[in-house]
C-alpha cells in the first residue's frame, strides 16, 4: 500500500540520515587553546555598573580593569591603573595613575577616563545597580593627565575593596559617545582579554589583549581564547564536560559532584556566601514568642546544623558561630555558640513560658527546599512548629523589609567582598534590611563603617558581633561552597569572591 | 467569506489585547520588581533607585496604557537585563523556536498521518497496536527525560550529535527528535478516530461499492472530511510548539523563546516577558484564526454557521 510505503521508507531515511552523520570531532579545547566554559544562567549586559549576577561580573573582569586589584591570596590591595594612592585627608584619596596603557579600542589610557567614568557613574539617573559601590563617592577631580583625586561624599571603610577592580575605567571619549548601551553591545577595556563575539546572554568569545600592559598585577594571561557559553540544565554541562567539550563548569549540587568525581576532575572550594535565618523586628518588639530572647536562644539550640551543614552543605562548609562569613576582615569569632542540645532547648522554652511550644512562621528564599526542611524537622523535636514558606527571593525581601516576616531564612554573599561592612551593615546598621533595629549595634557598626583606623573597626565590629550573638538576633548556619568540573588538563584555581580568574589558567 | 474573516480578525485582536492586560498585572503577582532587578544582595536603597529608575512606582493602569501604546507603534521597550531593545532581543531568539517549532510539527505530522490512517484502517490490527503504542509512549515519557537519555546515547557514548547549541542543522536533530515524539500522539490518535468515522459514513460506503480502490477512497473522500478536527488542534500544538517548548530549550541549550521567556520572568525583566506574551498571543490568535479559515474553506457549512 502507498501509504505503508510511504511511512516505511520516512522511517529508514530518518535512520539513515542520523546513521551517515560523521563522528563529531571532541572539541580538543588545550590543542586549540580555546578554554570553554558555560554557565547556568545568562550573563547580563556588560556594563559592570549596572549589573548584578555573577556570570556577567565574572566576564566584565576579563574586559575591565579598576584602579587597584587585590590579591585574595594575601589580601593585599596592588596597583593596578593607578601605580599609587594616598589618603591625602580622611576625604580625599589621590591616585597616580599608570602611562602607557592602552584600551582595546587602541586609546591611551589617562586621567580623563576615570573622570568621566567615575563622575557618570556616581549620577543616580545612571542607575548603578549596587548604590553601595558608588554612593561614597562625591566627585573626582583632575590634577594632571596622570593625577587624580576622588573626594568622598562620605567615610567609607569599604572604599579601596571597591575601587579593588569593583569599579572598572572606561575609555571616556567612546563612553561619552556611546553610554551604557555601548558599553553594554560592544564593551572596551583595559583587561586581559579583549570581547570579540557576542550573542548577549548566550555566548561570549574573548581573546587574550596582547598590548595588556606590563606589569598589571592580573599578569599575562597563559590561554589565548575563552568561549563561555550559557547551558541552562547542568546534566547537559556534564554531559559535555566528559565528552571534552567544556573545560569548566560550576555550582554543580553536593550530590551530583560525588558521582562526577569518579569520571571529571571536580574541585571544592568555599565562598563568601553564608546561609542565615534572621529574626525580625518581633524580636526587639514584644509580644511575640521570638520576643524572648530564650526562645531564640532555644531555637538555636534545637537546630542540628553541624548536621544540615554536613549533608546539605557540601565538603568545604563549617557551622558558623558569628554573623558573618570568617573569611572577611572584622568577623569576630570570639562570640557566645549555641551548639546542638534540644534537651537544653526543651529547657530554655519551659523557662520562659513555652513548654508547648509554638507556631513560627519561617520563610525561605534562595535555599534549597530540603535545608528548610531539615531545620523545620529539629525545630519540631522541641516543639516549635514551624510554617515553612517557600517565596521567590523578591517576593520574600518585600515581605521582610514591610516587617511581615518572623524568620527569614536566605543567603547573603556580601558582594564577594572580604570585610564585614558589606554584611554587618546591611542587616545591622539601621537600613530597610535591619528589621532588629537594636540602636546600640547600629551605633557601633556607624564608627566602624566610616573609620579608617582598622583597629577602631575591629573592635567596633567584635562588639556588634558578640552582642548579637547574646542576644541570639541571628542564627548564623554555614557557609557555602562551590564545586567546579574541569578538564583534566586545566590548571584552575578557586577564590572565596566567586570570580573565576581565568586569567590565571593554564593547560597542563 | 470576507465577513466571516473580518469578524474572526476582530476577536482575535480583542483576546490579543485581554491577554497582553492579565499578563501584565500577572507579571507584578511574582514580587516587587524593583527588587527582583535590584538582584540578591541590592539594597532598599537599591531597589528604590530602580523603582524611580524604570517607573515602577507609577499606578499600574498608568504603566500599561504607556507599554501598550509603545507597543501599538511597534516600540517593545527596552530590556532591563540586557540593556537592549527588546524586539532585536526577540528578533534573535525567534528564529531558533521558529525551526525547532515547524520542523518538529511537520516531522510530527508527517508522522501521524500515515499512521493515524494505517490504525484507522484495521482497528486493533498489529499496526494499531504498534501505533497505540508509540502514542501512549510518547505521552508517558518526559521530555526531558527522552532528552537527557539521547544526549548521553547520541552525545556522549557515539558522539554522533552535537549535545547543546544550534550552531548548525546538526544541533536540531534531538531537539527536533524529542519534540515531535512529544507532539505525535495527540495529532495520531485524532487521525485515527476521524478515519474510523469516516470510514463508517455512507459517502465512504459508496464510493467503495462503485469499485474505487482504497488508497483513492482514502485519499480523496476521506481524508477531507477526517482531517477538519485536526486542523483546530494542529493550529494549537503548533502554537504550543512555536511558544518554544522550555524544557527542551533548557536541555539542548537552545537560545528560544521559551527559555527566554521563563528566564526573563524569573528575573522580573518586564518588558521581554510582556513583549513574549503579546506575540505569542497573537501567533496563537492568528494560528486558530488560520485554522478557521481552513476549516470553513474545506467545509462550506461552517461558513454559514
Amino acid at each position: 500500500m502507498l501509504t505503508k510505503r510511504t511511512l516505511l521508507s520516512t522511517l529508514v531515511g530518518a535512520t539513515l540520515a542520523c546513521a551517515t552523520l560523521a563522528p563529531l570531532p571532541a572539541l580538543a579545547s588545550k590543542a586549540e587553546d580555546t578554554l570553554n566554559v558555560a554557565f547556568s544562567s545568562e550573563p547580563e549586559a556588560l556594563d559592570t555598573y549596572k549589573i548584578a549576577g555573577r556570570e556577567g561580573l565574572i566576564l566584565s573582569r576579563h574586559i575591565y580593569d579598576g584602579l587597584l586589584y587585590k590579591d585574595l591570596d594575601t589580601g593585599e590591595f596592588k596597583p593596578a591603573l593607578a601605580e599609587s594612592w594616598a589618603f591625602t585627608d580622611p576625604m580625599t584619596i589621590e591616585f597616580k595613575l599608570r602611562q602607557g596603557v592602552k584600551f582595546h579600542n587602541g586609546a591611551d589610557f589617562s586621567a580623563d577616563d576615570v573622570l568621566t567614568t567615575l563622575n557618570t557613574v556616581v549620577k543616580p539617573d545612571y542607575g548603578t545597580r549596587y548604590q553601595i559601590s558608588v554612593d561614597w563617592i562625591d566627585r573626582v577631580e583632575k590634577i594632571d593627565a596622570y593625577t587624580v583625586r576622588i573626594h568622598m561624599a562620605k567615610p567609607f571603610a569599604g572604599a579601596v575593596e571597591m575601587l579593588a577592580d569593583a569599579l572598572p575605567i572606561y575609555p571616556h571619549e567612546y563612553f561619552a559617545a556611546n553610554g551604557s548601551a555601548g558599553m553594554s553591545a560592544t564593551p572596551v577595556g583595559t583587561g586581559p582579554y579583549q570581547l570579540v563575539e557576542q550573542t548577549p546572554g548566550v555566548r561570549y568569545v574573548l581573546e587574550r589583549f596582547e598590548q595588556h600592559y606590563a606589569g598589571s598585577p592580573k599578569g599575562q594571561p597563559a590561554i589565548g581564547r575563552i568561549v563561555a557559553r550559557t547551558i541552562p540544565e547542568m546534566n547537559t554541562q556534564y554531559a559535555e564536560l566528559m565528552s571534552g567539550q567544556l573545560d569548566w563548569i560550576w555550582r554543580i549540587p553536593p550530590d551530583q559532584a560525588s558521582k562526577l568525581e569518579r569520571r571529571v576532575n571536580i574541585v571544592n572550594a568555599p565562598i563568601m556566601r553564608i546561609a542565615y535565618v534572621n529574626f525580625a523586628r518581633a524580636a526587639n518588639e514584644g509580644g511575640y514568642a521570638i520576643s524572648d530572647v530564650r526562645v531564640r536562644q532555644a531555637i538555636i539550640h534545637a537546630v542540628n546544623r553541624e548536621q544540615i551543614a554536613k549533608v546539605f552543605g557540601g565538603a568545604a562548609s563549617e557551622v558558623l558561630n558569628s554573623a558573618c562569613n570568617p573569611a572577611q576582615f572584622g568577623c569576630e569569632q570570639d562570640v557566645t555558640r549555641y551548639d546542638y542540645n534540644p534537651d537544653k532547648a526543651r529547657a530554655l522554652l519551659q523557662e520562659a513560658g513555652l513548654a508547648d511550644g509554638f507556631e513560627l512562621d519561617m520563610t525561605f528564599a534562595a535555599m534549597p527546599r530540603p535545608v528548610a526542611e531539615a531545620v523545620a524537622a529539629d525545630l519540631a523535636k522541641v516543639g516549635i512548629r514551624v510554617n515553612l514558606n517557600e517565596n521567590q527571593y523578591a517576593a520574600a525581601v518585600q515581605k521582610w523589609r514591610e516587617g511581615s516576616v518572623p524568620a527569614l531564612f536566605s543567603n547573603w554573599g556580601s558582594y564577594g567582598i572580604g570585610d564585614v561592612v558589606f554584611i554587618q551593615s546591611n542587616f545591622f546598621g539601621g537600613g530597610a534590611d535591619d528589621q532588629i533595629a537594636d540602636a546600640d549595634i547600629a551605633a557601633l557598626l556607624q564608627v566602624a563603617d566610616t573609620s579608617n583606623d582598622r583597629e577602631v573597626r575591629k573592635a567596633n565590629y567584635s562588639q556588634a558581633l558578640k552582642k548579637i550573638a547574646d542576644r541570639a538576633y541571628w542564627m548564623p548556619m554555614y557557609n557555602f561552597n562551590i564545586n567546579y568540573g574541569l578538564a583534566d588538563d586545566l590548571n584552575f584555581q578557586p577564590h572565596p569572591d566567586e570570580f573565576a580568574r581565568w586569567w590565571l589558567a593554564s593547560w597542563k | 467569506m470576507f465577513r466571516f474573516l473580518l469578524k474572526r480578525l476582530f476577536v482575535a485582536l480583542l483576546v490579543a489585547l485581554a491577554v497582553s492586560s492579565i499578563s501584565f498585572s500577572l507579571a507584578y503577582l511574582s514580587g516587587d520588581p524593583a527588587i527582583a532587578i535590584a538582584g540578591a544582595g541590592g539594597s532598599a536603597k537599591d531597589a528604590e533607585l530602580v523603582r524611580q529608575l524604570y517607573g515602577f512606582d507609577r499606578p499600574i493602569i498608568v504603566q500599561y496604557t504607556d507599554w501598550i501604546g509603545q507597543a501599538l507603534q511597534g516600540n517593545l521597550g527596552t530590556s532591563y537585563y540586557f540593556s537592549m531593545p527588546v524586539s532585536q532581543i526577540i528578533a534573535e531568539r525567534i528564529p531558533v523556536t521558529l525551526v525547532l517549532g515547524s520542523v518538529s510539527f511537520i516531522v510530527a505530522l508527517l508522522l501521524a498521518l500515515p499512521l493515524g490512517i494505517m490504525a484507522a484502517l484495521k482497528p486493533n490490527g498489529v499496526l494499531d497496536r504498534i501505533a497505540l503504542l508509540i502514542a501512549v509512549s510518547g505521552q508517558a515519557v518526559p521530555s526531558f527525560w527522552l532528552g537527557l537519555i539521547l544526549i548521553v546515547v547520541f552525545g556522549v557514548w557515539w558522539n554522533l550529535l552535537p549535545i547543546s547549541g544550534a550552531d548548525s542543522w546538526q544541533g536540531f536533530v534531538l531537539p527536533v527528535v524529542v519534540l515531535s515524539y512529544y507532539a505525535l500522539p495527540t495529532l495520531m490518535r485524532l487521525m485515527r478516530a476521524s478515519m474510523i468515522d469516516v470510514l463508517q459514513a455512507n459517502y465512504v460506503r459508496t464510493a467503495r461499492s462503485k469499485g474505487l480502490g482504497m488508497t483513492t477512497v482514502i485519499l480523496r473522500h476521506g481524508l477531507r472530511n477526517a482531517i477538519l478536527p485536526l486542523v483546530s488542534v494542529a493550529a494549537v500544538q503548533l502554537g504550543i510548539l512555536l511558544s518554544g517548548s522550555i524544557v527542551i530549550e533548557s536541555v539542548f541549550a537552545l537560545n528560544g523563546l521559551g527559555r527566554l521567556a521563563w528566564e526573563s520572568l524569573l528575573r522580573s525583566d518586564l518588558p521581554v516577558v510582556q513583549g513574549i506574551i503579546l506575540i505569542l498571543s497573537l501567533v496563537y490568535v492568528l494560528l486558530t484564526t488560520l485554522a478557521d479559515l481552513i476549516n470553513a474553506w474545506l467545509d462550506p457549512r461552517i461558513r454559514e454557521a
